[in-house]
């Protein structure tokens, strides 16, 4: 089971997820710029093995997941699970009942 | 036969393009709900380093403290700026249950179950028991299968990693885990420091296994490999008898949110990185 995104993809994405949790102003935040420095960073390694790089690499995309991760789930709850409760007309409503109405009020209200 | 559920996975995930959060005008009123969300409070979240060289999160002027009064600090720079991201991506309520590294960074500054290491070692050797990956079923003769060909291959990498014998049985008790093997993992827990520690139980409790957890710690698999393995049989269910949006999607990115705020705990908790520049040779 290989894994298929280059850094760059990688790279792309978190900025990606960054500006849609962010909005506009995602370039000044610090996670913006931590990224782009930590690839920049890691980019250049003599060695053919190293594990520091492949350690780092797992790191991003688990990062990515993360931000990918949260955003769908926060949209998923929003979606099915956001409406919170009815209201006490609503329920009555449901049932065909309606609330009971006193005019000029039960006589503890200012 | 794993590709197809990955591309059955990636096929329903498509209604969600549709979908931005916040655009949906509330019907019912939340004031009424039983949970009452906390409005967003600040504009600006920053960093700052504080004594010892450890990080504070500011809020607008203020320190962000755990919900045990402390103040919260955390020993890293990749990790400070992580959980200032989390704060600052919230909009208009703050939603606590999606701030995963917030949570977490809480569970390890305040400890409220007052465990030590040796406790949560041994928590953790618990569930090697009945880990997922060891735990087979008779039957359907595909999923015994599917079982045998996905959870095979990663007993093997952490048996040869760890020099350890973990078998795997469809016994109803689990397998038996001899000794020696119990004695290796714990050694090998013990090499990790407190805050990982809380990272890797909250990871191992998340997908059920031991086995999975120390596959991904340690780079072999990746957090939606590790999460696909861990809903198994559940994935095997569902490409029979399809996909429910709001349950089995919902619980799929929570659990990959959750393990992935894990995963990314332990390793910026465990590591300590330096940059040395050599000069170029041509």
């Amino acid at each position: 089971m290989a894994s298929l995104s280059s850094p760059l993809r990688v790279c792309r994405g978190i900025l990606k997820e960054l500006r849609a949790s962010m909005g506009t102003s995602y370039k000044q935040s610090l996670a913006y710029n931590y990224t782009l420095d930590q690839f920049r960073k890691n980019k250049v390694t003599g060695e053919r093995y190293c594990r520091a790089q492949r350690e780092a690499e797992h790191d991003s995309h688990t990062y990515l997941c993360l931000l990918t991760a949260t955003r769908h789930h926060l949209a998923l709850h929003q979606l099915y699970h956001g409406k919170g409760e009815r209201s006490i007309e609503q329920s009555a409503d449901m049932v065909g009942l309606r609330l009971p109405t006193q005019p000029g009020g039960k006589g503890w209200e200012k | 036969m794993l590709r197809s559920l990955v591309r059955l996975q990636s096929h329903v995930r498509k209604p969600l393009s549709k979908v931005c959060p916040g655009s949906q005008p509330p019907l019912y009123s939340t004031a009424a709900s039983g949970t009452s969300e906390r409005r967003k409070f600040y504009q600006d979240v920053s960093i700052s380093q504080g004594e010892g060289g450890v990080f504070e999160i500011n809020l607008d002027r203020r320190k962000l403290k755990t919900p045990g009064g402390k103040l919260f600090t955390v020993p890293n720079e990749a990790l400070a700026i992580a959980v200032a991201t989390e704060w600052d991506a919230q909009r208009d309520t703050l939603k606590f249950y999606s701030m995963h590294l917030t949570t977490l960074c809480n569970t390890a500054l305040d400890n409220p179950t007052q465990r030590n290491k040796d406790q949560m070692i041994s928590a953790a050797l618990k569930f090697l028991e009945t880990d997922t990956v060891c735990y087979r079923v008779d039957e359907p003769h595909a999923l015994v299968e599917l079982q045998k060909n996905e959870w095979d291959p990663v007993l093997h990498w952490i048996e040869n990693r760890y020099n350890v014998t973990i078998g795997s049985s469809s016994n109803i008790l689990g397998p038996e885990i001899p000794e020696q093997t119990k004695d290796t993992v714990r050694q090998h827990l013990k090499s990790y420091n407190f805050w990982s520690l809380t990272g890797l139980e909250y990871v191992i409790t998340q997908l059920k296994s031991v086995v999975l957890s120390l596959a991904m710690i340690d780079t072999h698999l990746s957090v939606e490999q590790a999460v696909l393995l861990s809903r198994l049989e559940e994935e095997y269910q569902i490409q029979s008898w399809g996909n429910v949006e709001w349950a089995h999607d919902y619980d799929t990115y929570e659990l990959r949110a959750r393990t992935a705020a894990g995963v990314l705990f332990v390793h910026l908790s465990s590591e300590s990185s330096t940059v040395k520049r050599k000069l170029m040779q041509d």
